[in-house]
C-alpha cells in the first residue's frame, strides 16, 4: 500500500516483513521524511483518509542519531494512540540538531468508521534506514503488530 | 533455506557448527520440508544468537520459526548468569508473555450447536477485542503494583476466578522477582484501560471441539473426552508489555558498547544479567508476564460469566496456561550437570516432560500440556511435553503456525465479508469489529499449523495428543 500526502509534501508505502509491516516515508526534508513514515504507520491501522484532524497533540524528543530518533519518534506516537485512544493523520514536523518537535492531529478511534485491522505495538530496529535519496530523504523501519 | 548450509544431525535436526564469532552450534527443528520453506533470515538470525555472551550448549530453532527481531520467532536460547551471559529485551519481543490458555468445559458439541449463534453474540458482548476497545477494571497506582506483582493470583484474589486455577498456569500464576517499581509510568499508563482486554492481530478466543485423538491415554490424563468442548485463549500483557519491550530495547542498545557487547544486529539489544540495566529488565519483564497472566485470568472470568447466562450446566476449568515469549530461570542438565539458566523464548512453548516438579500432581506423570494455537479456519493442537525435549532444546516446543504471508497480501488477496460468510457455511462462527483485519488474518495466510505440530512430535520437542477445531472465533 501506498499514498501521497500533498500538504505534507512526499510519499509514504508498506515495504513486506513476513510477520509484521515495513513503514516506509520519503520526502523533500527529514522531517516530512519522518512525517510520511508516520502516514505510513496510521495506514498500517486504518485507511487515514477515514481519520479527521479534530483534536491536535504535541510532542517533542530528543535523539542524535537520525536513526534512532525515528524509532523514537513513531513509538511516541504509539503511545500517543494507545494512551489516548486516538488515530492521527496530519504530522507538522520540525527536526534540528536531534531535536524533534511534532504537532499530530487526529481524532478517537471510532472502530465502526476506521475499521481498525490491527494494533501497532512498538517500532523496531529491524529494517532501520534513514538516509538522503534522491533529492530528499527515506525513513524507514518495521513495526511489530 | 538451503539445506546444504547444514549438518542433518536426524531426520528433523539440523546443525550450523559454531563459526566467526558463533560461540554454540545453532540447530533448527524442521521436517525437510519446513526447512526449504523456511525464510534465509531465520538462518541469520539463529547463528547470530549463537555470538551472544554467556549463551549454553546451542541456539535452538523450533519448526515454527520464522524471520523475527534479533532472535527469530520460535528461537530458544540459555544464558548462564555466571558465565557472564545476557539478557535480551529482543529475544523476549514486544509483547511479553504472550501464551495461550486452555479450559475444559464438560460441554459437547451438541451443546454447543443449538445456541451457538447466541453463545458468539454474548463473547463478542463480553470480551473486549480489537484497537481501541477498553476493559471494564481501571486499576489505581497502588492496585497495578499489587498486579504486577500478585499475576493471575492477584486476579483471583480480586474475584476472577477459582484458587484451582492458578495450580494449572506456569510458576502457580505469579512470576517471582517482579518488581513494579522497574516499570516506567509510560507503560503503566499504557495498561490502564487494557486489563481484560484480548488486543488485536492474531490474538483471539476461540471455542473448540476436539475432532481427533492421538494419544488416548495422555487425553484421559488431560481431562479430553472425545468430541469435548474446550474454550482457548491467545493474547498477552497488552500496552503495558509493549511499552517494557520498546523502552528496554533502546536502552540496552545504547547500553550494549559500554558492557563490550557487540551487536551483529541492532535487535538483538542486550545487557549482562548481572548488571544493574539487566536486573531492571529482568524485575520489570517479570511484572509484564505477571500482566499478561492475570489478563488471561480476567478473560476467563469474563468468558465463564459469558457461558453461565445459556449454559449454566458447563464447568470451566483450566487445563493449563502457557507463555510464549518468555525469559525464565530454571535448572537444566547440560554436559551431566545441573545448571541455572536463564532461557530465552521468543515464541517458543516451554514443554517440561514427566516427573518435572513444576508441574502439578494431577499433570506430573504426564508431562506438562503444550497448547499450539492455530488459526480461525484450521486447528490447534495439544501436546504433551516429553523427557528428551530436556536435552534437545531445554524443554521447548513450537508455538503456532507463524505467517506464510505477510499482512499486506492478505489484505489485498482476501475480503473479510467473503472470508466470514466462507467460514460460517463450514459451522465456524468469527466476531470481530474489523472485517479488515480478519482479511488479514485469513487462514490461507498462515503456514500449515499441522506440519509444524507433526515436526515437533517427530523431533520429541512434544508428543502430540489432540487436535481440536474452531466454533466460535472473538477475533480483535
Amino acid at each position: 500500500m501506498s499514498g501521497r500526502d500533498g500538504e505534507q509534501g512526499g510519499y509514504w508505502e508498506h515495504f513486506p516483513h513476513e510477520a509484521d509491516m515495513g513503514v516506509r516515508g520519503v520526502g523533500p526534508s527529514l522531517a516530512q521524511a519522518y512525517a510520511q513514515a508516520a502516514l505510513a504507520l496510521t495506514a498500517v491501522i486504518c485507511d487515514p483518509a477515514t481519520v479527521q484532524p479534530r483534536e491536535t497533540v504535541r510532542i517533542e524528543l530528543d535523539e542524535a542519531d537520525p536513526e534512532l530518533l525515528l524509532v523514537d519518534f513513531l513509538n511516541a506516537l504509539i503511545f500517543e494512540m494507545a494512551t489516548r485512544n486516538m488515530l492521527f493523520k496530519r504530522f507538522d514536523l520540525s527536526v534540528h540538531e536531534g531535536h524533534l518537535r511534532a504537532s499530530m492531529s487526529g481524532e478517537t478511534i471510532d472502530a465502526a468508521r476506521h475499521q481498525p485491522r490491527v494494533e501497532v505495538k512498538g517500532a523496531t530496529y529491524t529494517e532501520l534506514a534513514v538516509h538522503r535519496s534522491g533529492g530528499g530523504w527515506l525513513a524507514q523501519c518495521v513495526v511489530d503488530v | 533455506m538451503d539445506r546444504a548450509q547444514f549438518t542433518r544431525l536426524d531426520e528433523n535436526a539440523w546443525q550450523v557448527a559454531p563459526r566467526g564469532a558463533m560461540r554454540v552450534p545453532a540447530v533448527i527443528y524442521a521436517s525437510a520440508a519446513l526447512i526449504d520453506g523456511m525464510d534465509q533470515k531465520v538462518f541469520e538470525q539463529i547463528t547470530h544468537v549463537a555470538t551472544l555472551p554467556g549463551i549454553v550448549q546451542a541456539a535452538y530453532a523450533m519448526p515454527d520459526a520464522h524471520w523475527g527481531y534479533g532472535f527469530p520467532i520460535g528461537g530458544v536460547a540459555a544464558f548462564d548468569a555466571e558465565a557472564g551471559g545476557v539478557i535480551s529485551a529482543g529475544g523476549v519481543g514486544f509483547d511479553i508473555s504472550c501464551g495461550v490458555r486452555s479450559l475444559l468445559t464438560g460441554l459437547s458439541r451438541d451443546d454447543i450447536l443449538p445456541v451457538q449463534k447466541e453463545l458468539a453474540e454474548l463473547l463478542y458482548y463480553a470480551i473486549p477485542a480489537g484497537l481501541g476497545s477498553t476493559g471494564a477494571i481501571r486499576l489505581s497506582g497502588k492496585e497495578m503494583d499489587a498486579m504486577l506483582r500478585g499475576g493471575a493470583r492477584w486476579a483471583v484474589e480480586q474475584g476472577y476466578g477459582e484458587e484451582d486455577d492458578l495450580q494449572r498456569v506456569e510458576e502457580r500464576g505469579c512470576m517471582a522477582g517482579a518488581r513494579a517499581e522497574a516499570v516506567s509510568e509510560q507503560a503503566k499508563k499504557r495498561q490502564r484501560d487494557e486489563m481484560g482486554t484480548l488486543g488485536s492481530g492474531n490474538h483471539y478466543l476461540e471455542v473448540q471441539q476436539l475432532t481427533e485423538v492421538y494419544d488416548a491415554t495422555l487425553a484421559q490424563d488431560f481431562g479430553l473426552e472425545p468430541g469435548a468442548i474446550v474454550v482457548s485463549i491467545h493474547c498477552g500483557s497488552r500496552g503495558l508489555g509493549h511499552q517494557i519491550g520498546t523502552e528496554f530495547l533502546k536502552r540496552m542498545l545504547v547500553a550494549a558498547k559500554g558492557y563490550g557487547i557487540s551487536l551483529p544486529d541492532r535487535e538483538l539489544a542486550c545487557a549482562p544479567l548481572r548488571s544493574p540495566l539487566g536486573e531492571d529488565y529482568l524485575g520489570a519483564m517479570r511484572a509484564g508476564i505477571n500482566c499478561a497472566l492475570a489478563n488471561r485470568q480476567i478473560l476467563t472470568h469474563l468468558t465463564r460469566r459469558a457461558f453461565a447466562e445459556i449454559l449454566p450446566q458447563a464447568h470451566l476449568r483450566l487445563l493449563y496456561d502457557v507463555s510464549h515469549n518468555t525469559c525464565k530461570l530454571e535448572e537444566h542438565e547440560v554436559g551431566g550437570a545441573r545448571r541455572r539458566l536463564f532461557v530465552h523464548r521468543k515464541g517458543a512453548t516451554r514443554a517440561y516432560g514427566p516427573g518435572h516438579p513444576e508441574l502439578p500432581e494431577a499433570l506430573r506423570a504426564s508431562g506438562q500440556p503444550v497448547l499450539i494455537g492455530g488459526t480461525m479456519g484450521t486447528a490447534s493442537y495439544i501436546l504433551a511435553g516429553t523427557a528428551e525435549g530436556e536435552a534437545k532444546s531445554f524443554s521447548s516446543a513450537c508455538h503456532g503456525a507463524g505467517r506464510a504471508m505477510s499482512r499486506h497480501q492478505a489484505g489485498r488477496q482476501w475480503r473479510g465479508r467473503a472470508l466470514v460468510d466462507e467460514l460460517a457455511a463450514r459451522g465456524i462462527l468469527i466476531r470481530s469489529p474489523s472485517l479488515h483485519g480478519v482479511a488479514e488474518e485469513a487462514p490461507g495466510a498462515y503456514k500449515d499449523v499441522s506440519a509444524v505440530v507433526e515436526a515437533s512430535h517427530q523431533a520429541g520437542l512434544a508428543r502430540k495428543v489432540a487436535r481440536l477445531e474452531p466454533l466460535i472465533v472473538i477475533k480483535g
